[in-house]
């Protein structure tokens, strides 16, 4: 799992059935200080998450098919796990 | 998932048959804010799109998963949704212009 930012919201209407009734969010990956890291990615929500949200997201089909519950979507690989309320940083991080 | 914009089509005569019927498009990854993400890529198309449409693509073998023709099949991409429009926080819808 990896956090990331909700930063926008995608509507679309011509999809693949597994995509019904699914929302589709923008996520940008985050490091735990919350500077935006790597590339944006698009992940199916399965907890309710809204732009400006810290979340958790899920890269492995498996576990998003998990997520979403829907064993028999088989083309879903990304889903949002959780909504993150805070992350607590040790100050020593990093230090032995 | 990830955003794209088809920029192109891809024709082949000879190919697996697992890829019969199937439209191959060229697809350029995009971020948000349509900029240019990385090298473009060939993708099969599942949801109808055409040249210049917003998309969304799957890449890995969950996109060998969308081919109609069976699952054993090489595809690493494949193209699942147009995308209508995106927003974000504070402005309203971006609709997309469909060439």
């Amino acid at each position: 799992m990896t956090l990331a930012r909700v930063v926008a919201n995608v509507v679309s209407t011509e999809k693949h059935s597994h995509y019904k009734g699914q929302k589709i969010l923008v996520v940008q990956p985050v490091d735990p200080e919350g500077k935006p890291k790597g590339k944006s990615l698009l992940a199916v929500d399965g907890v309710q998450a809204g732009i400006g949200d810290l979340v958790l997201v899920v890269d492995e089909g498996g576990s998003a098919r998990t997520v979403i519950g829907d064993e028999s979507a088989m083309t879903i690989r990304t889903a949002i796990c959780g909504i993150v309320d805070r992350v607590d940083i040790e100050d020593s991080r990093g230090a032995p | 998932m990830k955003l794209g914009r088809v920029i192109g089509r891809v024709v082949c005569t000879q190919k697996m048959e697992c890829f019969d019927g199937l439209k191959l498009l060229l697809v350029q990854p995009v971020d948000e804010n349509r900029k240019d993400a990385g090298p473009a890529l060939v993708a099969f198309d599942m949801a109808r799109a055409g040249e210049g449409d917003l998309v969304f693509f799957e890449a890995g073998k969950e996109a060998a998963q969308a081919n109609p023709n069976g699952w054993f099949n090489p595809a690493d991409a494949a193209i699942l949704g147009v995308v209508d429009a995106i927003s974000d926080a504070g402005t309203p819808s971006r609709g997309v212009s469909r060439t």
